[in-house]
């Protein structure tokens, strides 16, 4: 063995780093086997980021859709529910430039929930097949009405209504609902100095 | 004397708690409106049980709880009730909220007449079912409802029962008053919840600004034999500790009384303690001994712009307005007025907010004495906020990450534990209103949180749309193919000669054989000449059958209208005579539809004439 490096020192150098290059393609290989991971990982992270209401606004049939196209180098200012915060923590993710939202796919809105003007639905189911989530209940020629606690907001039955009995009004928040604001440092802000405050004071009086 | 720990941070801001405690309590008396909310402990609002227009009696139940996690609501007084509906309500948002108006008469008449009942026969599932239909729910700050706390399972591995009497937060004294003025009843409604609990020990914690109130409190235990009550050797102690701000937190009474440290994102209950207010001690006591609701409070009114500041019993859904007239209120001296205390209460945006079961005190102070907040000026980093911080928590830090709205740093940083007692805005050197900032990303952490669960319920819904979507895309596609494979299969069976395709050819034929004998009736004129036999007993289906008769008929009809018209003629005919018969027989028996059978008479006759008119008019052509 010895003798046959000191006498081919080129071969044997070649065997040996032929040796090592299939010794690591083995490992390489089983591991790309065993450790397969199913699905593309930055999609489902995407698609957890992005805020599910399956309203299209983005131009793609649904968040997957949207998410597998940002993964593929889709901008990332094309989701009108997910707003600013969505945008934010997809630039986060992807590590890209944060971006303003894209107008042309529609505004940030307050959150809203469907509500069909039940006397004057005429049961067409025309908003349940509409519907990404199920959120609406109903057969043909009975009245449909929607599920508060599934719907997402998403608009896409509005359109379909051929009565035009559906309106998407605000969440009604309750006391629940309710929470404190973030203070806001501008509002309070007078003169900082004490006496000048209490110049500013009197000056307010007189 | 019993050792006693010390909490982390703390301030000692002046306590102002003398003004209020010159004067015994005294009854507030019957406004001549009382608004109660239906929503005055955490949980589900109660549902109301009364009208408008109804009269109500004093301690009748007015709404009944829904679901487990709530409470029932009872008239503090006699009177009817006049409205139900959104009013403002207690709240810092200042919302309006569905409450219950009761028009007072002044009689105050009890619903039921005084009773006494020994709470020492009764069970334990019978104390907690009264302590729940009694009304009772957390009268120390965030009104939880009272029984859950207490209905624990068997048997029970609370230790320590531990009553806050520290009343830590300046200008407030109706925990005072109570240890002061109640001390007997305190000690039967601790007697009751040792009974419910059964602990190896009571301490009851009081700070040492409170001294005077040691000795009675020491008395009026002594009166029970709490050993007996929960069946194993129980020691009751009165506990007093060095007074700072906010000793009184749930935390860190535990912390100080018994020096262990409640873990994050656990409930005392985990380490064998269980909490409890004087006002629902007392409560409690009413409820079960006395068979009276929780209709009243204590309430303290102070502050520089009352005149006589002091402790009202008051019923709940007083007006603010009624108990500040009653003390002297001027407002214009008063620059805002707080429910709860200067450090944790809220501003109350309007004066006719009525007292719910949690309102402590009424603070209307001057300008002078609790100035506005100063414009907050940058962090200086200086660290005074995390020496105050009672939970150990980094104040400044916890600003930075919620000016920058990092929600998940503000977690690691555990906002979840700041309970928000305002120590670190208090020693603010820049005023900062730390507190604001963190209720606010803790608000911003709860919706983030739902909003995530409904984003992933919603993507399940999607998903499962879209997964049934593509079976039944799939069922359509695989029905069309088997129906193409089929009529393919039939065509070759035709072209081939084997002995299915003879008996396909077989019934083909029988078929078509039938059909030219249905088609040779049909073309016949006469009906007669039809086969009946192939019409009538061929066909099982009774539905059939009936279309094929009503066929034959039109076929025949076609032939010949003048027959159908004879036989319509005949029919109505016949209808008529059996409606006269029908009729004929109700007047004999003087049945009360007679009249429904002379219409149908009328009605039978107008048929028959029309009939008639048809056939004739078809003779004319």
């Amino acid at each position: 063995m010895f003798e046959f490096i000191l006498t081919n020192p080129f071969l044997a150098a070649v065997l040996a780093l032929l040796a090592l290059g299939l010794v690591f393609g083995a490992v390489l290989g089983f591991g790309a086997i065993t450790f397969k991971v199913e699905g593309d990982p930055i999609v489902d992270q995407i698609n957890a980021i992005l805020p599910q209401t399956q309203c299209g606004q983005c131009g793609y049939p649904g968040c997957k859709p949207y998410a597998e196209a940002i993964a593929n180098g889709d901008l990332i200012n094309k989701c009108p529910p997910g707003g600013e915060a969505g945008i934010h923590a997809l630039a986060d993710l992807l590590d890209v430039e944060v971006i303003a939202l894209d107008d042309e796919h529609g505004m940030e809105d307050s959150r809203k929930i469907a509500y069909i003007r039940e006397d004057e639905c005429i049961g067409c189911t025309k908003c349940i097949q509409a519907c990404p989530v199920d959120a609406i209940l109903g057969a043909a020629k009975l009245m449909h009405t929607v599920i508060v606690s599934e719907c997402t907001g998403c608009d896409l039955c509005v359109e379909p209504c051929p009565v035009d009995c559906i309106d998407m009004l605000p969440v009604v928040t309750g006391k629940n609902a309710w929470s404190w604001d973030l203070p806001n440092p501008t509002i309070n802000a007078g003169p900082i100095i004490a006496s000048d405050r209490e110049l500013g004071r009197k000056d307010a009086a007189a | 004397m019993r050792k006693v720990w010390d909490i982390h941070g703390g301030i000692h801001p002046p306590e102002n708690k003398t003004q209020s405690l010159e004067h015994a309590i005294e009854f507030a008396g019957i406004p001549a409106q009382l608004i109660l909310p239906v929503s005055q402990h955490i949980g589900a609002a109660a549902s109301p049980v009364v009208q408008v227009g109804d009269t109500v009696l004093k301690g009748q139940c007015i709404a009944e709880a829904v679901g487990a996690v709530s409470v029932p609501i009872h008239a503090p007084s006699s009177g009817t009730v006049t409205a139900i509906e959104d009013r403002p309500i207690a709240h810092p948002s200042g919302l309006d909220d569905l409450c219950i108006v009761i028009d007072t008469d002044g009689k105050d008449i009890w619903h039921q007449p005084p009773s006494t009942r020994d709470f020492t026969q009764l069970d334990k599932a019978t104390l907690v079912e009264l302590i729940r239909n009694h009304g009772i729910a957390g009268m120390g700050g965030a009104g939880f409802p009272t029984s859950i706390k207490l209905n624990m399972r068997e048997p029970s591995n609370i230790k320590t029962l531990i009553l806050n009497g520290t009343e830590c937060e300046p200008y407030i004294t109706s925990d005072h008053v109570l240890m002061r003025e109640q001390s007997r009843k305190l000690a039967q409604g601790i007697a009751i919840l040792a009974k419910l609990v059964q602990p190896e020990e009571i301490l009851l914690g009081v700070e040492d600004n409170k001294i005077d109130v040691v000795a009675g409190l020491q008395d009026a235990l002594k009166q029970h034999d709490f050993s007996a009550l929960t069946g194993k050797p129980t020691s009751a102690e009165v506990i007093t500790f060095p007074t700072k701000y906010p000793s009184g937190g749930e935390k860190q009474l535990i912390e100080i009384l018994t020096g262990k440290q409640v873990p994050t994102g656990s409930l005392p209950a985990s380490l064998g303690i269980a909490c409890q207010n004087l006002g629902t001690a007392v409560a409690i006591s009413d409820a079960v001994i006395n068979d009276r609701p929780l209709i009243s409070r204590i309430t303290t009114v102070t502050g520089q712009a009352v005149a006589q500041p002091r402790n009202f019993e008051v019923l709940l859904g007083t007006p603010v307005e009624y108990l500040l007239a009653r003390s002297g209120y001027n407002a214009s001296s008063s620059n805002r007025l707080v429910m709860g205390g200067p450090m944790m209460g809220f501003t109350l945006l309007d004066i006719t907010m009525p007292v719910v079961k949690t309102t402590n005190c009424i603070l209307a102070p001057t300008e002078a004495e609790l100035p506005s907040p100063p414009p907050a000026q940058a962090c200086i980093r200086c660290g005074l906020c995390a020496e105050a911080c009672p939970a150990s928590l980094l104040p400044q830090q916890l600003f930075w990450f919620a000016q920058g709205k990092e929600l998940e740093k503000l977690e690691q940083h555990n906002i979840a534990d700041c309970i928000e007692c305002g120590a670190c805005s208090y020693v603010c050197p820049s005023n900062i209103p730390l507190v604001q900032y963190y209720r606010a990303s803790k608000a911003e952490i709860r919706q983030r949180d739902a909003d995530m669960q409904q984003a992933e319920h919603a993507k399940v819904r999607f998903d499962a749309r879209q997964e049934r979507l593509d079976r039944l895309e799939a069922e359509k596609i695989a029905a069309r193919q088997a129906r193409q494979a089929k009529a393919a299969a039939n065509k070759a069976a035709q072209a081939g000669q084997d002995p299915k395709a003879a008996a396909v050819a077989a019934a083909l034929a029988r078929v078509g054989a039938k059909k030219s004998a249905l088609e040779a009736a049909q073309n016949a004129s006469a009906p007669e000449q039809i086969p009946a036999a192939t019409l009538a007993t061929d066909i099982d289906d009774p539905v059939q059958r009936a279309l094929a008769k009503r066929a034959k008929q039109e076929q025949a009809g076609a032939a010949n209208p003048a027959a159908v018209l004879q036989r319509a003629v005949e029919s109505a005919e016949a209808r008529l005579e059996k409606a006269r018969l029908k009729l004929t027989n109700a007047e004999t028996v003087q049945d009360s539809n007679v009249d429904a059978f002379k219409l149908a008479v009328d009605k039978c006759q107008s048929k028959l004439n029309q009939a008639r008119a048809a056939l004739d008019a078809h003779d004319a052509t």
